[in-house]
């Protein structure tokens, strides 16, 4: 398969392994030109973007703007904030709007889960989910794993414990789909109150006991503990969840020498993860940071590049 | 629609014959191979372009800087195009400011690849030249292009199709002129 036919990037529940592939391999060409001294080219010329962003964010923004002006289109960034909508301008008739004004691919964050499937039905732009509530955050989830790819050659077999707060985390859900269909091993960690009650769905083992989960793992993926999700009573307190569920060398003691250990960003130090692993020779955090632009670059040319028919 | 065999205008010898000969146009040219670069261009410049390298060797014993281009995501069809092109990576593992680029590839037609492929070296550098080697130039331009050095000029029709085959990647080493003809 060489083309993604597909209007919108919403989530990986609905894609296929074949997809993914082939968003993995345009984003290994994609790589390339990052490490350029001239990092451009005018592939998408012309070509308009809109990052439409309800919700605060550093890394999924600056990688997307920069994926943008590497692949030569222009793009403007509105904030949820500063946006008509806290005039009162519906979503639908906000992005009607601007799809007017030539906007051809339509980034979106949004507190709402669902809300980028919604706009995806509501305007013929194509639509890329930067993450929707506790939903999915597909491109989180194909950096995640293009990182794995690219460290351990492969995804297939591959034993992947995801811990933390799987019950609100859309990066959890992207990553749980995707990796299961690229064939690795998911198992999740962290405490039962953090788990999502529809856990089954996706047909993984779950542990409370970190260093169990760990002892044959080949990637560790630490999930950032989101304070503002939290609607309070699922844990007692940040400190004794550091405690039972934080991940530092002493934890991971008897775990694979060759484990990658991952976090999406941004990490609150000490708590999910310490400084001692998030900097040291196993993390592949700033590689993930790298490849959010490599994968966004692949996006934007797998749904801009051809024409659609 | 069917393809017709018409002729074979290069077998494995004459394709050996023009990549020697070019091999010495290069470094006659270029007074040596000192600043020379050789860049394939995917897909079959690439095989070609290291052919070349070895003949070069031959001549003289000297480490040229080789490159590998991908040009799709310098084509001017691609919002044009149904099908849309596999990119696959370009490595250009050297600085090629003040090197005199020699670009490599099978077939040169309507002058677009090399277009693109241009577009792409002045993003890398800024070469002191950029030359063409091509083993079949096939006539029919649609910019203004012209190779520097040409294994085999082959008049040939549009209705026609030019094909290289090569052993690394076609199993067989030849160049023959495939007729389009109406089923």
């Amino acid at each position: 398969m060489q083309t993604l036919r597909r209007k919108d990037i919403l989530g990986l529940e609905e894609m296929s392994a074949e997809e993914i592939t082939l968003i993995l391999e345009t984003a290994r060409s994609m790589r390339e030109i990052m490490q350029r001294k001239i990092k451009k080219v005018p592939t998408l010329r012309g070509r308009s973007v809109l990052n439409l962003f309800y919700e605060p964010s550093t890394r999924t923004k600056a990688s997307f703007e920069l994926a943008q002006k590497y692949m030569s289109s222009d793009a403007v960034s509105v904030a949820g904030s500063s946006s008509s909508l806290v005039k009162g301008e519906t979503l639908k008739d906000t992005v009607r709007n601007v799809e007017v004004m030539g906007v051809e691919c339509v980034i979106m964050r949004h507190p709402v889960s669902g809300s980028s499937h919604y706009l995806a039905r509501s305007v013929e732009a194509s639509v890329i989910n930067a993450g929707d509530g506790m939903h999915e955050h597909p491109t989180q989830g194909l950096l995640d794993m293009f990182t794995i790819w690219e460290n351990k050659g492969r995804l297939e077999e591959l034993k992947v414990v995801i811990v933390g707060d799987i019950r609100h985390s859309r990066v959890a859900r992207s990553n749980l789909w995707g990796l299961q269909k690229m064939g690795a091993e998911v198992m999740v960690a962290g405490p039962p109150t953090l788990m999502p009650p529809d856990l089954n769905v996706f047909g993984v083992k779950h542990f409370t006991d970190i260093e169990e989960a760990v002892e044959d793992a080949d990637v560790v993926m630490a999930l950032r503990l989101q304070k503002e999700r939290q609607e309070g009573g699922l844990f007692p307190s940040m400190r004794e969840y550091a405690e039972l569920y934080g991940l530092n060398a002493k934890r991971l003691a008897h775990a694979k020498e060759d484990m990658l250990i991952m976090h999406p960003g941004p990490i609150n130090r000490g708590i999910e993860l310490s400084s001692e692993l998030a900097d040291g020779p196993r993390s592949v955090v700033m590689d993930q940071v790298a490849a959010g632009v490599a994968v966004r670059m692949a996006l934007l040319y797998l749904l801009l590049g051809g024409t659609k028919e | 629609m069917a393809l017709k065999h018409k002729a074979t205008v290069m077998d494995e010898k004459g394709m050996q014959q023009a990549l020697r000969r070019i091999a010495h146009e290069i470094v006659e040219r270029n007074k040596g191979l000192r600043r020379i670069a050789l860049i394939g261009i995917r897909k079959r410049g690439v095989p070609l372009a290291r052919r070349l390298q070895a003949y070069l060797n031959e001549i003289e014993e000297f480490d040229i800087p080789f490159g590998i281009l991908d040009i799709t995501l310098y084509r001017d069809d691609l919002s044009q195009r149904q099908d849309q092109p596999e990119v696959h990576t370009t490595d250009v593992p050297f600085d090629l400011t003040d090197k005199n680029v020699i670009l490599v590839d099978d077939v040169l037609f309507t002058g677009r690849t090399v277009r693109a492929a241009m577009d792409a070296m002045v993003d890398f550098g800024r070469p002191a030249s950029i030359q063409l080697a091509v083993l079949v130039d096939r006539g029919h331009r649609e910019l203004p292009i012209r190779a520097d050095y040409v294994g085999k000029n082959v008049p040939s029709s549009r209705n026609e199709l030019v094909e290289v085959r090569i052993q690394d990647l076609d199993q067989a080493e030849q160049v023959d002129i495939l007729e389009k003809a109406p089923e």
